[in-house]
């Protein structure tokens, strides 16, 4: 006699208000020891990020970034895996893209350069994807500590390419792309002007919708998601699971390797060491407050984007580091009051052999 | 109890619901699943609270008591899903809760004198110091009624106790329950097996819909007269049907030479098994549970790696298969856990009325949802599947009709089943369903499939099988003619006495 | 379900309680320069450079009245988007600490005519022929000639060092790097033509400058060849040099900040860069109205580099080698001096 699930959306949006919620008083709080007041600091953030369009541009900017490394995330979770490499994959795209943008020649029409470019980028990030896919599908090797040893390894190998062979003397990024650039936001509309929002937005909401295709309305999708949520279900359904492993991680790895074009095409049109530093991390985090749903990964990031560019906006008035705490405090809060992101984390600690 | 009621929101899990157990006597309860027999015990030993109604026992009101409390007024309940700390001794797992220390320290040795003592009165033997992860199934249950008892209990709950358990463990603990009757015990025992009930207790509560319907003496009632109380019609109970043996000389469909499955610490579970099986034909097999069963069903069903032997469906060699080409070729397998493997829980009904056959809803490379959406409504119509709501996640129906669930979608939308292995069909399943799961086995071989049936309810297995196998330490060693078959000829089998 | 419900309810009662706290006015107002101030990754309390560049702005906004906004980026977007908003709020003045903001400052320099931009360790970009570009007339890079002061402390080194062998630690190889070696080379050279300097890289990368335990691994090494002091340009690889003279009881020359608090008695003294007094004269040049864009050069004469004398360490330094250390000083301030480079 189980208890009858309550209404649909008072389960999907409860848990995320909540956080939300919480966070806001721990905000208050927060804002209270720094001797500020509330109302002028969440005022300074709100103008900062959504009361204008430049700060609405940079929002949307590092939400694009976040929504790819969230969204690779997800997929991994819904097939039961956890994919910490997503750092070293947003590096690896965005090198992937910057790669491509140097070997066009200049003047390639972009109707060709762009989906080279944005090809590289998703086949660099499935490359770094299914190295540990490939050792788990293949040896059971536990993918958490593959993708964190991966990350140290790929950053390494990155950023000595970029230090000894491809850099601009005195900084640590490559020349610019000769083709495949994006259009920024500000060549549309000028409100923009200076904002680092570019057409990547547009890939990342492709992204979003084609995740949700493909978890939901694919053979392969349900193969995946029925390995997620119960691996002998699923071998009993003649679902591969080793196969699945390492589609998942693929598919992850593209994922996030897509969101290094944000950096690489869109905004700076060159690779430089470090440029995502941290968004792949983050992504983990927009993954479980986003419950692993396409659409849910985008409204977080958004979320988490509009809490990193306040940030910066109230940074005269509090530490930085709160913005950092009140991240933690919305994971904290949607881990504990959402039972499948309990249940993931507690799986992601690695089990005895 | 009287007039009990309890709601866990929109559902009311009892109304009505009344109870009266007499001290010294072993009653049964009974009912399908679902019936709110759970929830009645739940509330008698104080793991919930009910909305209306009073709870005497001892001529106190004790109504809306704690566990707690319950425990310490001597009503114990022994729960289906054993509560035990598998990496502690028996001992250890007896004293759980209120350890014995002196000086800070755990001393165990009064308890084990107390725990032998015990034993020794109850007839449940045990060595104490053993850890319960080695345990059989049968001897951890032993452990659950020896913690019960150990904290005082003179009323025991079991909820279910027969279901993990071969047959001379049930004999065994009839045995134990009387022994704890006489010793002026009262025993409440939840069950919906019906024989079980006339065998063990003195007199029945029958449950429908959250409400008491009915309470009989056993003496001089028929399985049949329980049957009708529970459903509220006349069920056809498990007859002896063998099926025509028309098909006897065709060739068989499913054979089994030399199979070899080692598990995870090498050892052969299933050692040199081969068997055939015809269209048209059910050969059951009958064994004590760990004997290889599950192994060898898995093995068929290439879910477990075959270290020797092979495996022919139509004389096609299927050893290497996967389990997607099998699918096709023809094999239906109803799992014996199908929390485990049968059901992806957290999914839809309808979802799970695909598992391992999606590729037939693609088109075009995505997934039919309209066709999937129409496959579960005529599933869930054709096998009364209930709540008949498709989207809710099958963890919220009850185990009948997961069961149910499972079974439509292996048997059901014109598949054409070659094979099928039937594991535990009707585990905890209540007695509507079993009838109409027994009746869909029956289906199945009368259209031409080669029925492999792995049970531990020996009535079900001389029911429906043609011919029965006993399997015993991974090895098949007697086979009878199902309609000579006997569960006293087959018992001693079983333990491995008569080899 | 309906506990949830009451449970963010009294949470936001008590948001809208807490909104009605506090201070009703927020930042500094009067009358001083606007001093924007945007710090690399890594932030405020680096003990090196970003505490530096605080510490000038700190001096400024007492000694000069100035008023000052500070912001620490946390990725690589955001130095664009920390230099715009202060650019975008009209301060008179925007730094940006260390080199990577080079192609930021560029850009938002021509975008804000009207704003002055200043970048620490600005990299200054240079045509195909390898001269440097001019620059907007409102930026000006703060330079500093690390191997003027790299040369004296490697005359210490070889006088108060005790050993005809020294050594040196960098951590990228790259001419930034070079430069310290260089300056540091022709210091030893000059007081004692026959010293030999032993020369090691953590190595290419960026992660060069925190590889503390390479660091460690270089040091002993020169140790055990015979150095007795040496000078480390490599960032927190540096900590495990200290880590080595303290091993083997060896003396290690700091750099950037006074980094005797490292490995206290095994500090000969640290190179400190003057990246305080540069910000400070950048902010001071803007109240005066003397600012002028380019690049400016800070060496010893600017007080831009120079190495540290003070209680911790004295005793280390004889008084006859502070006396040359002080008449080697004059002598590049004047001129006679040429220390290279390269």
């Amino acid at each position: 006699m189980s208890r009858p699930p309550g209404p649909r959306w008072a389960e999907a949006l409860l848990p995320p208000l909540v956080a939300l919620a919480i966070a806001l008083v721990v905000g208050d709080l927060l804002i209270l020891t720094f001797g500020q007041s509330p109302r002028i600091v969440w005022g300074v953030l709100l103008e900062g990020t959504w009361g204008n369009a430049y700060g609405m541009g940079q929002v949307l900017y590092k939400a694009t970034t976040l929504t790819c490394t969230g969204l690779a995330v997800a997929v991994a979770l819904r097939a039961g895996l956890f994919n910490i490499a997503a750092e070293s994959q947003l590096a690896a795209g965005g090198f992937g893209a910057a790669m491509a943008g140097l070997a066009l020649p200049a003047g390639a029409p972009a109707i060709l350069a762009v989906p080279f470019c944005l090809g590289a980028a998703m086949t660099a990030g499935a490359i770094v994807g299914a190295v540990p896919g490939g050792l788990k599908a293949k040896a059971g090797a536990n993918e958490v500590i593959v993708t964190i040893c991966l990350n140290f390894l790929v950053l390494a190998l990155l950023n000595w390419a970029v230090a000894e062979h491809l850099h601009v003397p005195d900084s640590l990024h490559t020349a610019t792309i000769r083709a495949g650039g994006l259009p920024r936001l500000a060549d549309v509309h000028a409100a923009f002007r200076g904002s680092a929002a570019n057409a990547t937005v547009l890939v990342a909401v492709a992204a979003i919708v084609a995740t949700w295709w493909g978890l939901f309305r694919t053979p392969g999708g349900y193969a995946l998601r029925a390995v997620g949520l119960s691996p002998a279900a699923a071998e009993y359904g003649g679902v591969s699971l080793g196969r699945t492993w390492f589609r998942a991680l693929v598919w992850s790895g593209a994922l996030a390797g897509l969101g290094g074009v944000n950096y690489v095409l869109g905004y700076k049109r060159y690779y430089e060491e470090g440029f995502g530093f941290g968004a792949g991390f983050l992504g983990i985090a927009v993954a479980l407050v986003g419950r692993n749903h396409p659409v849910g990964v985008g409204i977080a990031a958004l979320l988490f984007a509009t809490l990193s560019q306040g940030g910066l906006a109230v940074n005269a008035l509090v530490p930085k580091q709160m913005m950092d705490v009140l991240q933690a405090v919305v994971i904290l809060a949607v881990v504990a009051s959402v039972p499948e992101v309990r249940r993931l984390v507690a799986q992601a600690v690695p089990r005895r052999p | 109890m009287a007039g009990i009621a309890k709601r866990y929101g929109a559902v009311a899990a009892n109304v009505e619901a009344s109870l009266e157990v007499g001290r010294g006597e072993i009653h049964a309860i009974c009912g399908e699943n679902g019936a709110g027999k759970s929830t009645l015990m739940k509330i008698l030993s104080g793991g919930a609270r009910p909305d209306a109604g009073t709870v005497v026992v001892n001529g106190r009101d004790v109504t809306g008591w704690g566990t707690a409390e319950a425990i310490a007024a001597g009503v114990g309940m022994v729960h289906q899903h054993f509560q035990l700390v598998p990496t502690l001794t028996v001992a250890e797992n007896l004293v759980l809760g209120r350890e014995p220390t002196a000086r800070g320290r755990l001393v165990l040795a009064p308890a084990l004198a107390e725990i032998a003592a015990l034993c020794e009165r109850t007839g449940l033997v045990i060595d104490p110091v053993r850890r319960v992860g080695d345990l059989t199934v049968g001897e951890a249950q032993r452990v659950e009624i020896l913690k019960a008892l150990f904290r005082g209990a003179r009323t025991l709950i079991l909820d279910e106790p027969t279901a993990v358990l071969s047959p001379p463990e049930v004999t065994d603990l009839w045995r134990v329950l009387r022994r704890l009757r006489d010793d002026g015990g009262t025993i409440v025992l939840i069950t919906h097996k019906l024989d079980e009930v006339l065998a063990a207790a003195s007199r029945v509560t029958v449950m429908r819909a959250g409400r008491t319907v009915g309470r009989l003496a056993t003496a001089g009632a028929t399985p049949a007269d329980i049957a009708r109380a529970m459903v509220g019609r006349d069920v056809a109970l498990a007859a002896r049907d063998a099926g025509a043996d028309a098909l006897a000389t065709a060739p068989p469909r499913l054979v089994v030479r030399d199979l070899a499955v080692a598990d995870a610490a090498g050892r052969r579970v299933v050692d040199g098994v081969s068997l055939t099986v015809r269209p048209g034909e059910i050969v059951g097999i009958a064994g004590v549970e760990g004997n290889g069963q599950t192994e060898l069903v898995e093995a068929i069903a290439g879910l477990a790696r075959v270290r020797g032997g092979q495996v022919t469906f139509d004389g096609a060699d299927v050893t290497a298969w996967p389990v997607a080409r099998r699918t096709a070729a023809g094999l239906a397998h109803i799992p014996e856990d199908r929390h485990a493997r049968g059901l992806v829980l957290d999914w839809s009904v309808a979802d799970n009325l695909v598992l391992g056959q999606q590729h037939r809803f693609t088109r075009a490379g995505r997934l039919d949802v309209r066709g999937i959406a129409a496959h579960a409504a005529a599933q869930v119509a054709a096998f009364d599947i209930r709540p008949g709501d498709t989207s809710l996640p099958a963890r919220a129906l009850s185990g009948g009709n997961q069961q149910k669930v499972v079974v439509a979608r292996e048997l059901g939308g014109g598949r054409d089943v070659r094979v099928l292995l039937a594991a535990q069909p009707t585990r905890g399943v209540d007695v509507g369903a079993i009838e109409a799961i027994h009746a869909r086995l029956r289906a199945a071989r009368d259209a031409g499939a080669a029925v492999l049936l792995v049970s531990a309810d020996l009535g079900e297995l001389l029911a429906l099988s043609t011919r029965v196998l006993v399997m015993y330490a991974g090895r098949l060693v007697h086979e009878v003619e199902g309609r000579v078959a006997t569960p006293e000829g087959l018992g001693p089998h079983m333990t491995g006495a008569a080899a | 379900m309906r506990n949830v419900v009451v449970f963010v309810a009294i949470l936001l009662a008590a948001h809208l309680a807490m909104l009605a706290l506090g201070p009703g006015d927020a930042g500094a107002s009067g009358e001083g320069v606007r001093v924007g101030v945007v710090f690399d990754v890594g932030g405020r309390g680096d003990k090196s450079f970003n505490d530096g560049a605080w510490q000038g702005a700190d001096q400024a906004r007492r000694d000069l009245g100035a008023r000052v906004r500070f912001i620490e980026p946390g990725e690589g977007t955001d130095r664009e988007a920390g230099l715009r908003l202060l650019a975008a709020e009209g301060m008179d003045l925007v730094v940006g600490v260390g080199f990577i903001f080079t192609d930021d400052l560029l850009q938002l320099a021509a975008e804000y005519p009207d704003t002055r931009f200043a970048g620490v360790d600005f990299a200054v970009p240079t045509d195909s022929l390898g001269r440097p570009r001019p620059l907007p007339p409102n930026l000006v890079a703060l330079k500093f000639r690390e191997e003027e002061g790299s040369f004296l402390v490697g005359a210490l080194a070889a006088l108060a060092g005790g050993s005809r062998t020294v050594g040196f630690v960098g951590g990228m190889e790259s001419p930034l790097i070079r430069k310290f070696e260089a300056g540091y080379a022709a210091g030893v050279k000059h007081v004692c033509p026959s010293c030999e300097v032993l020369s090691a890289y953590a190595g290419v990368t960026p992660a060069a400058f925190r590889n503390p335990g390479k660091g460690k691994e270089l040091a002993l090494s020169q140790y055990g060849r015979g150095a007795r002091v040496i000078y480390h340009a490599s960032g927190s690889t540096g900590l495990g040099v200290f880590e080595a003279a303290r091993a083997v009881r060896g003396l290690a020359i700091g750099v950037d900040a006074d980094q005797y608090p490292e490995a206290p008695g095994f500090v000969l003294t640290s190179m400190v860069k003057g990246i305080d007094a540069a910000v400070f004269d950048a902010i001071r040049r803007v109240r005066d109205g003397t600012f002028a864009g380019g690049v400016r050069q800070f060496g010893l004469a600017e007080r831009g580099v120079g190495f540290v004398d003070d209680a911790n360490n004295r005793a280390l330094i004889p008084d006859p080698v502070r006396r040359r250390l002080a008449a080697l000083r004059d002598s590049i301030i004047a001129g006679r001096i040429v220390v290279p480079s390269t």
